[in-house]
């Protein structure tokens, strides 16, 4: 029964290890789930070609959910943002034209140290954001 | 012994959630008060000429001691920080006492990062918005973040925008 629990405590620590990464720096190609699942939670398609507006928007749906912008660029189409509430939540949302007549807006999340791969908070910034724009947000596959 | 069997079985369980991060449900949720915030960090000038209310702007984050980051004029957007000494007198007093009952040496917050991000857009008719959101990280004295926290205090918004209708000469009308 000793010797069984000697083992039971030796394995423990490989256990703990199980759990967390094996080299730190596989984390800098990393994603958990199917590139084309994390694509489809973050994205929706605006039926709409004004880029500029859109952008707008964006900003100040972020503001609306308490964020202070990072960065913005028209021309690339991004907005970065981060939101301090007793953790840290950076957000980028991209525009860019999809077809002839919208435009695909995208949106990645990272929570502190963790990418946001839940499809729940994404579905919650795109109710906010159809709301500001007047526009439904079309899931794409 | 049940009990360390138990205790053995569940240790790892503990160890893996340590490794996982979850985001708060409300994170990205408009939340009730968001409104009311909105009030408290937009003010609408009778203006079109949305430049100008953007460079006035830059003037009064530079004139609070801000640092530009970054700008982006088309979209009515523009960045400051601003770091400062975050060192509070009664936590100092805490430590002291804490030290003096020997419970030897505190952290106590010491530096932060104030950071704010000034966005204008097109109001109803000739009128121009400017909203303003600031936050700010808080290290303490053994170099962790002690605070991250949004600034939602009335008087600093009223400060700041006080200050951007004198330099603009416009009244800063309540949305």
């Amino acid at each position: 029964m000793k010797k069984l629990l000697l083992a039971g405590l030796l394995l423990t620590p490989s256990f703990i290890v199980g759990g967390c990464q094996t080299t730190s720096m596989n984390q800098v190609m990393e994603t958990s789930q199917s590139q084309v699942a994390i694509r489809s939670i973050q994205t929706r398609a605006f039926d709409t070609k004004d880029k500029t507006k859109t952008l707008r928007t964006i900003i100040a749906t972020l503001q609306d959910l308490g964020f202070v912008i990072d960065k913005a660029d028209e021309d690339l189409g991004t907005v970065s943002g981060t939101k301090l509430d007793g953790y840290q939540l950076r957000l980028t949302v991209t525009v860019r034209p999809r077809g002839e007549k919208q435009l695909l807006v995208r949106a990645n999340a990272t929570y502190n140290v963790t990418a946001v791969e839940d499809p729940e908070p994404y579905n919650q910034f795109f109710a906010a954001l159809e709301k500001a724009m007047f526009l439904t947000a079309h899931q794409v596959d | 012994m049940k009990k360390i069997k138990v205790l053995l079985f569940i240790l790892p369980m503990f160890c893996v959630v340590a490794c996982v991060q979850t985001i708060p449900k409300e994170a990205l949720q408009l939340r009730p008060e968001s409104l009311e915030l909105r009030k408290l960090q937009t003010r609408s000038f009778e203006t079109k000429d949305e430049k100008q209310l953007l460079v006035a702007g830059a003037g009064i984050l530079q004139d609070l001691g801000y640092n530009i980051d970054e700008s982006e004029t088309k979209l009515g957007v523009i960045v400051g920080s601003k770091d400062r000494d975050a060192v509070e007198a009664a936590q100092v007093a805490g430590a002291i006492m804490i030290a003096a009952l020997g419970g030897g040496s505190v952290p106590i917050d010491k530096n932060q990062k104030i950071r704010a991000s000034l966005i204008t857009f097109p109001g109803k008719g000739k009128t121009t918005n400017l909203r303003i959101t600031i936050q700010r990280i808080v290290w303490n004295t053994a170099g962790q973040i002690s605070k991250t926290q949004s600034i939602e205090d009335p008087e600093i918004y009223q400060d700041f925008f006080t200050k951007l209708s004198k330099a603009v000469f416009l009244d800063a009308n309540e949305i």
